[in-house]
């Protein structure tokens, strides 16, 4: 029996790796950086009520954006795990791109399209954001046994009710999952609320840019980075409550099928948010020119790039490789702790605190980890603050969450009769894994590894306030282009924004295919 | 999962070879993002003198210059090239750089300097364009009817030009003045746009966007890139409207390696990195008798008086002009 029943000491000393991480390129510099600026802040920021309308708005608007991400992608989440359609590989290329993309030109493309204010902020994060819902709810859906519906409806349930007392039930983990995901990005989005608002609204994110960055005002940054904090902390409780009833499923393999009467009506929505999702991008690749194109082969207009845009593609796929695969591992090693450990007799409350403190990272400014970096980080041998390492392992801090969220409400909802089954029949717990949990989990691990891609292709915050060598990639070639005068300039910029959008969709396709070829 | 295996080898190679070997002749050079030059140049330099220049970029001038701060106690580099007449009193306060006066900054670089710690290395001025048809030149202009709804400008407090035009009206305008000014613009109908991406290149009429208005805060400089197939320049600086930002390099404080940082500095200003600096970062030398390209001779000349105000006025009253602002034109 004891060789059925992993034993807590090993899931402990297994989720010490993924913590210790969290503990040395987290924890450590956002404490050294609120330290800094000293608790003199804090007082006068919580009584002036401009923070409590910053609040009010950062809450607020990430609330309606991620609503609006759930609700936009349940449908194509549908598309993607229910039906057997051609074409679901481009589809979840597609609902990948708006991930990678560059905040800044998504901003001038949303500007242009709906013009500034709060709801183009709203809908421009739910753009962004769209993939995370779609995808992992898909990897869970795609394994619900369909008969419980079926079920539900020949006991004459209609369409409403059968969803929303069995099939929603059953996807909770993973809607809550990603929705809490989406709900930090959202509160930290930072280039989208300062370009589409105008200066007129103003989030936790950009006040406490502005004050460290502008005014150099430390102690009210601290202050504001302590209330991020907390308010973060109380949202991921929530989630966490939310997620808590989750329901053991009776997994299979493959559910899809052609889709039947009214089904063809979710059908249609997914593919209305695919085109939605297609109106901004295609805005974008009509910018480009093949000017553009020709140019980025060279070295840009009057030589301002240095390196030509394919060197600066290769650069953008290499550099994501190594952030993907670090990411990948820790990841990976923390949801195999946190699912080891919510097995054993361990309390519940010890493995969601664990979780909740790993997806902490999140929902905090980029600019507090990023700075805190500076501070603290030379203290560890070989100064890592000017490693080209140090890009990966931020960018890891922000994917493991991510392939967390992913791949957990997956192992979590496996039956365990069907792993003790598997024991009792003599199988290792290595093989348990591998003929139970492995090939269930397995699509939600290809959704992972393209998350993972999306975050590092995209250059995500932290990264950006780093010093590193001058090894440009795609977004830093397009944050350039866009900030100078001139027409060419301006048409290279998209034509590098093209460029990431197919190296993005090449990447999903090849890691989806890679996929294929290792389910069974 | 099994495949990750091997991959999780290469992982840990990777990580192993990862720190970079420091010989002794290399100087990192701590930048903003718009540092941009030919690496043949660097070749050269190093072929020339022995020291390999580490160029480390990282945000704009004031994630620059905070990061600076933050770090001088273990400074990330030897150099620094960046820090801006609208930051330097920050950097020059807290000590992050080091004394010393660069080889030939009398030729030119010593128009600009503020301190004995910081070398003037290029000149960027903050004017208002216009599209050729306009025929407003002063600031009094933008705010007469005739350009009523066409002037869009950038917010001080997250914009580095927006906040150089403050500082303009500030200047001509006086303490006592510029609030009332600020007042006509919006009676005016100006625009008040975050950064300058969305400004010049969706709002204004001159840039490939083709916006709706004639009248942008962006740099002397612009004019140079919006030149047309005839030739000629579709937009131009208002000359009388300028603000001028001037970017300092220096040796920082604790640099490792201290000799070579100097040569940096010193090649900043020399005459084969100040040719370069217009095309590579759209910004004016600061070393006599460099030649201007063809183009901007054409239609980008660098402005004559434009407005100044110390360092350490800006430093001081910054947060006030820009809450002064806020409450003048969002209020």
């Amino acid at each position: 029996m004891a060789r059925g029943r992993p034993g807590l000491t090993g899931a402990l000393v297994t989720a010490a790796v993924p913590l210790g991480f969290l503990a040395v390129f987290f924890v450590w510099p956002v404490l050294a950086i609120i330290r800094l600026g000293g608790g003199g802040g804090v007082a006068a920021v919580l009584s002036s009520s401009d923070t409590w309308r910053v609040v009010e708005f950062t809450v607020g608007q990430a609330a309606a954006a991620t609503a609006v991400a759930v609700l936009t992608g349940l449908p194509v989440a549908f598309l993607l795990a229910r039906t057997a359609l051609r074409g679901h590989t481009l589809v979840r290329a597609v609902v990948m791109v708006p991930f990678v993309l560059p905040t800044v030109v998504v901003g001038l493309a949303f500007r242009s399209l709906l013009g500034g204010g709060a709801l183009p902020i709203i809908l421009a994060n739910a753009f962004f954001n769209v993939a995370v819902v779609a995808r992992t709810v898909a990897a869970l859906w795609s394994h619900v046994d369909r008969r419980a519906e079926d079920a539900a409806r020949s006991l004459g349930a209609g369409r409403a009710r059968t969803f929303f007392s069995v099939t929603f039930p059953a996807l909770r983990p993973a809607v809550f999952s990603s929705a809490a995901v989406v709900f930090l990005f959202c509160a930290t989005s930072f280039g989208v609320v300062l370009l589409l608002g105008g200066g007129e609204y103003s989030t936790l994110e950009t006040e406490i840019y502005l004050r460290t960055v502008q005014l150099f005002d430390l102690p009210g940054a601290a202050a504001l980075s302590l209330l991020q904090v907390t308010s973060v902390i109380a949202v991921l409780v929530i989630g966490a409550v939310l997620r808590r009833r989750s329901t053991t499923l009776n997994l299979r393999v493959d559910t899809a099928r052609r889709p039947r009467g009214g089904e063809w009506f979710v059908v249609a929505a997914a593919y209305a948010v695919v085109i939605a999702l297609l109106v901004p991008i295609i805005s974008l690749v009509a910018k480009s020119s093949f000017n553009g194109f020709k140019a980025l082969a060279g070295t840009g207009f009057r030589g301002s790039l240095q390196i030509t845009g394919w060197d600066a593609a290769l650069n953008s796929v290499k550099a994501a490789t190594y952030a993907t695969l670090l990411a990948l591992a820790l990841g990976v090693v923390a949801c195999v702790a946190l699912v080891t450990l919510s097995r054993t007799r361990a309390r519940p409350s010890l493995v969601e605190s664990i979780d909740t403190a790993l997806m902490l990272p999140l929902g905090v400014s980029a600019v507090t980890v990023g700075f805190g970096y500076l501070i603290t980080l030379d203290k560890l041998p070989g100064d890592l603050r000017t490693s080209p390492m140090l890009v990966p392992l931020a960018q890891a801090l922000v994917v493991t969450p991510l392939v967390i969220r992913t791949l957990l409400p997956v192992l979590r909802s496996i039956d365990s009769r069907l792993r003790q089954a598997a024991a009792t029949l003599g199988a290792s717990p290595w093989r348990v894994w591998r003929e139970v949990d492995i090939p269930l989990a397995s699509r939600s691990f290809i959704a992972a590894t393209a998350f993972a891609y999306a975050v590092a292709l995209g250059e995500f915050g932290a990264t950006s306030f780093l010093a590193r060598p001058d090894s440009a990639t795609l977004p830093v070639v397009i944050g350039r282009l866009v900030s100078r005068p001139g027409e060419l300039n301006n048409q290279m910029a998209y034509a590098a924004c093209a460029l990431l959008m197919l190296v993005t969709t090449a990447i999903v396709i090849a890691v989806d295919r890679l996929g294929t070829v290792g389910e069974f | 999962m099994r495949r990750l295996g091997p991959l999780l080898v290469v992982t840990a190679l990777v990580a192993g070879c990862s720190s970079t070997p420091t010989n002794s002749h290399t100087v990192v050079l701590v930048t903003h993002d718009s540092f941009s030059v030919d690496q043949g140049v660097l070749d050269a330099f190093k072929a020339d003198t022995g020291i390999t220049i580490d160029v480390r970029k990282t945000g704009d001038a004031g994630a620059l210059t905070t990061q600076l701060v933050l770090t001088k106690a273990a400074p990330i580099g030897d150099a620094a090239f960046g820090v801006d007449n609208t930051f330097a009193s920050r950097a020059l306060q807290e000590g992050v750089f080091a004394e010393y006066q660069a080889k030939d900054s009398d030729k030119g670089p010593q128009n600009y300097a503020i301190d004995k710690r910081l070398t003037a290395v290029d000149v960027g001025d903050v004017c208002v364009n216009a599209t050729q048809d306009v025929d407003a030149k002063t600031f009094e202009d933008l705010a007469d009817p005739r350009f009523k709804d066409q002037l869009v400008v950038e917010d001080p407090s997250t914009s580095s030009p927006g906040l150089a035009f403050l500082l303009a009206t500030i200047a001509h305008y006086g303490n006592q003045g510029w609030v009332n000014y600020w007042q006509r613009l919006k009676a005016n109908g100006v625009k008040v746009d975050s950064g300058w991406e969305e400004a010049y290149s969706q709002d204004f009429a001159g840039s490939s966007g083709k916006g709706p208005r004639k009248l942008v805060v962006s740099y002397a400089s612009s004019p140079s890139a919006e030149i047309g197939d005839d030739g000629k320049a579709r937009t131009k600086a208002l000359l009388d409207t300028c603000f001028r930002q001037v970017e300092y390099a220096g040796v920082l404080n604790g640099a490792k390696n201290p000799d070579d940082a100097r040569k940096v500095v010193d090649f900043l200003i020399s005459e084969k990195f100040q040719k370069l600096v217009p095309d590579a970062m759209y910004v004016y030398p600061t070393r006599d008798g460099v030649a201007l390209p063809e183009q901007w001779q054409q239609a980008a000349p660098k402005p004559e008086s434009p407005a100044t105000v110390p360092a350490d006025q800006i430093q001081g009253n910054r947060d006030r002009w820009i809450e002064q602002w806020r409450a003048a034109v969002r209020g």
